[in-house]
């Protein structure tokens, strides 16, 4: 399947990168390189096929991920905003939204 | 003596980084302390030094998975396996360099810069954990943990010369573990003697509430496996897998394993892996489209690094990822966006999906025949810095006999043969069934007693 280049500008839209111009046409390129190899998976009849979605193991499908609903302690507000990059009066300042 | 051990470590780890670029961080001060404390409290790894990939969490020390997207990011709170290991006395002395969030063979993709393998210079270490690989082969440390997707433990070991190890998918906890496909990743470790992997295993791994995928399956002990008798144990021989694109050396050197396992009294059986072949193609479709999820948390809001001069959020959004992620994390980001949107979901994910099955059916399979499998770990020894980084698919293709058991979930392990005519390390690769860490341990101890590789790297502390 042939990626055309407004595909790409979607795709990367989508995925919220703002590429330059230059990664645009190098990855437009280097993607369909990828796709045309990964297509030879077309020659395998899948249809009666289950996806592999799911309990990769079969002990671990069956792990009861089950517990008591208990209070734990959490971070806590002051560390969790520790790392922020624009924290303000106990929030995450971001630029604004509209 | 604890304090020793570590200081050791510590002044190894200095000296040999302007060389080796195996660190990103090396904690001098920090470590020293908490070698004193282990000293007094004891426990069953009690000061070993270990050294641990940049993206696993250790409270205190940076986790920038190899990007410059988490800034200067100092984890709150300690991955589960750390909050094991360190309990037991082990000291983490420094954080270890890494491809971008895991995704590379070589190391090349990491933001600060290429790990150097020590056996040569001017070679890849392999990756993505190559600074972890690279500290054990150059015995800056005993131990060191990394995580592999689709073969970044098993590749730098089989590169570097030393033992590295995948568990089976739900062994070791991901928790704290910054997750790149949460599928196919699990934490592994590297360390120049079977017994030691046996060892650390033993403490590392289990069930945690953190980690919904960790299996309630029981830890056995896995240093009693090391028994040295494998009269009667079947390998499996994929002979197929050594045709096309494997290097000559790799492949008699591989083939030499098999005649030593035969001396040693284990059968040899010929099994098939049918699908071997598209496990590469499947791989990148399951990988990027995970890893493009996954990595949809880093925004520049709550932590790490956030592009200047943004007055709207949506453009700070994108010019954060747009200058925060290096190339090949963004090429993988647009490919499972690509593979996931309206239209090709079906065609290439689900496929994918489908497939993966098949793989995995190829491996039940296998294993009603024998109880491992020998492959080559990589198609060919340490490539050159800079010779396959404008070709990803080139690279890709160096996972070809590791992919697969991230896609099962297997266990697989890579172990030391030897060297080639450049002297480089080659390794070679045993696949076992779920939970059968204990026989690949027997298995590969029993090689290295047979055969054990004592070479040492010219870059060497």
């Amino acid at each position: 399947m042939p990626i055309n280049q407004s595909d790409i500008e979607k795709v990367a839209n989508l995925a919220h990168l703002e590429l330059a111009e230059e990664e645009l046409k190098t990855f437009g390129r280097q993607m369909m390189e990828i796709v045309n190899y990964v297509e030879q998976l077309n020659e395998l009849d899948t249809k009666n096929v289950e996806p592999a979605i799911g309990g990769l193991t079969p002990e671990g499908a069956e792990t009861d991920s089950a517990r008591p609903d208990e209070l734990t302690a959490s971070l806590g507000q002051k560390t969790a905003l520790e790392e922020a990059p624009d924290p303000a009066h106990g929030h995450f300042r971001v630029p604004k939204v509209l | 003596m604890a304090r020793q051990t570590v200081e050791y470590s510590i002044t190894a780890a200095e000296r040999l980084n302007a060389t080796l670029n195996a660190f990103l961080e090396i904690d001098r001060e920090g470590a020293l302390e908490r070698a004193t404390q282990s000293e007094k409290s004891g426990g069953g790894l009690a000061g070993i030094p270990i050294a641990v990939k940049d993206n696993i969490c250790v409270k205190g020390l940076q986790a920038s998975c190899g990007s410059k997207i988490l800034g200067d990011y100092h984890p709150p709170y300690n991955a589960t396996v750390i909050e094991r290991l360190t309990k037991a006395g082990a000291v983490v002395i420094g954080k270890t360099n890494c491809d971008e969030f895991a995704m590379g063979s070589s190391n090349e993709n990491s933001a600060f810069g290429p790990v150097r393998n020590p056996w040569d210079t001017t070679r890849v270490s392999g990756g993505s954990s190559g600074g972890s690989a690279t500290a054990v082969a150059a015995g800056i440390v005993p131990v060191a943990l990394g995580s592999d997707t689709g073969g970044s433990v098993r590749q730098p070991a089989s590169l570097c010369g030393v033992v590295g190890l995948k568990p089976t998918y739900g062994r070791n906890s991901r928790y704290g573990l910054v997750a790149f496909a949460s599928s196919l990743d699990q934490i592994g470790l590297f360390a120049r003697k079977v017994e030691d992997v046996a060892r650390v295993l033993g403490v590392m791994a289990g069930r945690d509430p953190h980690d919904a995928t960790t299996a309630d399956v029981p830890v056995p002990d896995y240093v009693a496996s090391l028994t040295g008798d494998l009269k009667g144990v079947r390998l499996g021989f994929p002979r197929a897998l050594y045709g096309e694109g494997l290097d000559a050396e790799v492949k008699t050197s591989v083939e030499n394993v098999v005649d030593v396992y035969r001396e040693l009294g284990a059968e040899i059986v010929d099994v098939e892996l049918p699908h071997a072949n598209y496990a590469i193609a499947v791989y990148y479709i399951i990988a990027t489209a995970e890893a493009s999820a996954n990595l949809a948390r880093f925004d520049g809001v709550r932590y790490g690094f956030r592009a200047e001069d943004t007055p709207e959020l949506r453009q700070m959004y994108r010019r954060t990822r747009e200058e925060g992620f290096g190339p090949e994390v963004k090429r993988r980001i647009m490919l499972g966006t690509y593979v996931l949107s309206a239209g090709y979901y079906d065609a290439y994910y689900l496929k994918a999906q489908q497939v993966r099955t098949l793989i995995k059916n190829d491996f039940l399979e296998a294993f009603k025949r024998c109880d491992a499998i020998v492959t080559p770990t990589s198609p060919t020894p340490a490539f050159a810095i800079g010779e396959k980084v404008d070709d990803p698919l080139a690279m890709y293709l160096n996972d070809i006999y590791t992919v697969t058991a991230n896609l099962a979930g297997v266990p697989g392990i890579s172990v030391p043969c030897g060297l080639s005519s450049e002297r480089l390390p080659i390794g070679f690769q045993l696949l076992g069934p779920y939970w059968s860490e204990s026989t690949l341990f027997k298995l590969a101890h029993g090689y290295e007693q047979a055969r054990p590789f004592n070479e040492r790297p010219p870059i060497s502390a």
